[in-house]
């Protein structure tokens, strides 16, 4: 595997090993291992129940009923499906949020500038639209410069065009940030665009990896993308390549 | 209402040479049949007359012109109910004289005062129900217990405990109004969202920070309906109390005119209960305004 920037492997902004979560009787994550290096884009891919987002969670120190070992980059930041801002703050406060000290307007505009959002800073989250919501919410999670970013199908919600362009900015912050990011999804095309490496999750393990090391920016029409598409669908036991 | 028809099959079906009035199953041959069509007629073009502003008062003016009226032919007794004429001349007198304003103030303050204290009380123990799970044990149970008291069956015991002074009267607005907010803002707390706790969470906020930003700016919309509530419960609380043993304020001013019969008084103190509480629910409203802002659903009416 390469990393870019480093001929080394980078050191770890998450370590999973044997890592197991049961509600009630229900395994959801069995004996689960992953590294996640420094820098790394990584998708997580998987049918809706397989215990992706429960991975996520966890990693987010949102659920600790688990065994195993879990370490994570303390500088770390959350965007959900739902951009969840407090809707009684405006968005500039709902940016810097958290952080230690005074709330701290500068900063919180420097984030939005580089969403594109700074001149809705004084909004009500509620006037904003579906798409600047979710920008406001990357914005949230870009002014704690993370060293590990989760996102929990952050486009998931948003309509075609705006995923498109939103997908493409969330590359961009992280070409000039370069946390790790860890983007849970179901959209076989959004991790291939994406990723550094597409993970497919399946029965609480990871149970195939995918290094993807298409040249940036990728195209839905390259024809080793074609392939990589229709190998991903095939482990996800979908697509054309599927039946054998 | 008009109703334009548009005839059918004069224009459009020439368009096809060559084959006249036959018709084809092909698209974008004209349909034999034209719809009738109906014009929609715009709301603005519907209204007419007087602006409403005018109709509305027309109703209760009219209500009070009957009354004067049957007082005027004798078919009514003054002695039963006072004309609308002696009410506003005896409302200007008791302001005149300064015993109207004098008692109004007594009430208000026997109001207020329940209100804080009660008000204190309920949210005080619903923060403590809210937010501890030891507090919740402890409290709630008992409070759910003690809100199935209807409090008006307090006072006799009010009295022995408090005498007959100014305390049983404020004791009985602030147990009339604890529950409603004690209630209201424990349910707030509780139904805040739970996406939005984790969220806040996730950006390193403490136990602390989530109460102040999240929890208790997340209940207030409930505290604010709990505290509607209760106004309107102080009042009814206060009109009780007032009733027993007391030597000034509004209520002794009604208990007096009874003695009396003047109807008149009464009349004037049951208008300024209603116009007190109207402006009371006015100024809960301003505040709703002025604290739910973020509120798409407050645009300012």
């Amino acid at each position: 595997m390469t990393i870019p920037g480093g001929g080394k492997e980078a050191p770890p902004a998450v370590v999973v090993r044997n890592l197991r979560r049961a509600f009630g009787d229900t395994k959801v994550i069995d004996d689960l291992s992953l590294s996640v290096p420094a820098g790394q884009f990584v998708t997580l891919l998987g049918r809706s129940g397989c215990g992706k987002s429960t991975l996520l969670r966890i990693l987010a120190d949102l659920d600790n009923e688990i065994t195993g070992e879990v370490r994570i980059a303390s500088r770390r930041a959350v965007a959900f499906q739902s951009p969840r801002l407090l809707p009684w703050k405006r968005v500039w406060r709902n940016v810097v949020l958290g952080l230690p000290g005074r709330p701290d307007r500068a900063r919180a505009l420097a984030a939005l500038a580089e969403v594109g959002l700074a001149h809705r800073a004084d909004a009500w989250p509620k006037t904003l639209s579906g798409g600047e919501a979710q920008r406001a919410s990357l914005a949230r999670a870009l002014v704690r410069d993370p060293e590990l970013m989760l996102l929990d199908e952050p486009f998931g919600a948003l309509d075609a065009l705006t995923r498109i362009r939103v997908q493409g900015l969330v590359e961009q912050l992280w070409q000039r940030h370069r946390p790790a990011i860890l983007l849970v999804t179901h959209d076989v095309e959004e991790a291939l665009l994406l990723a550094d490496r597409a993970l497919v999750m399946e029965d609480g393990v990871i149970s195939h990896s995918v290094d993807v090391t298409l040249p940036r920016p990728r195209s839905v029409t390259d024809p080793a993308f074609v392939e990589l598409r229709a190998e991903l669908l095939a482990r996800l036991g979908v697509g054309a390549a599927s039946p054998s | 209402m008009t109703i334009q028809t548009f005839p059918a099959g004069k224009d459009g079906q020439n368009t096809t040479p060559g084959e006249g009035a036959k018709k084809t199953d092909s698209p974008g041959t004209p349909v034999d049949v034209a719809p009738v069509l109906t014009t929609v007629v715009p709301a603005g073009a519907q209204r007419r007359g007087l602006p409403r502003w005018v109709r509305r008062p027309v109703g209760p003016l009219c209500l009070l012109a009957a009354w004067q009226i049957a007082v005027w032919t004798g078919s009514a007794s003054t002695e039963l109910l006072a004309s609308p004429w002696t009410v506003a001349t005896t409302f200007a007198d008791l302001v005149g004289n300064g015993e109207l304003p004098r008692a109004i103030l007594v009430s208000l303050r026997r109001a207020g005062t329940g209100l804080l204290l009660g008000g204190f009380a309920g949210i005080t123990l619903a923060l403590l129900a809210g937010l501890f799970r030891l507090g919740e044990d402890l409290i709630d149970a008992a409070v759910q217990m003690i809100r199935t008291i209807p409090f008006v069956g307090l006072i006799p015991l009010f009295i022995i405990w408090f005498g007959i002074g100014e305390r049983p009267k404020t004791a009985l607005v602030a147990f009339g109004v604890a529950f409603p907010l004690y209630l209201n803002t424990y349910a707030g707390i509780r139904n805040v969202d739970a996406n939005l706790i984790e969220a806040a969470r996730t950006v390193g906020l403490g136990r602390a920070g989530l109460i102040r930003h999240v929890i208790l700016p997340g209940a207030l919309p409930n505290v604010l309906v709990g505290l509607r509530f209760s106004l309107g419960i102080a009042w009814l609380a206060l009109i009780f109390a007032e009733q027993i043993n007391a030597n000034q304020g509004l209520g002794h001013l009604m208990n007096r005119a009874q003695e009396f019969q003047r109807t008149d008084i009464i009349v004037v103190c049951l208008v300024v209960y209603a116009v007190l509480g109207l402006a009371v629910d006015a100024v809960v409203r301003l505040l709703e305004r002025l604290l739910l802002s973020w509120r798409p659903a407050f645009s300012g009416a």
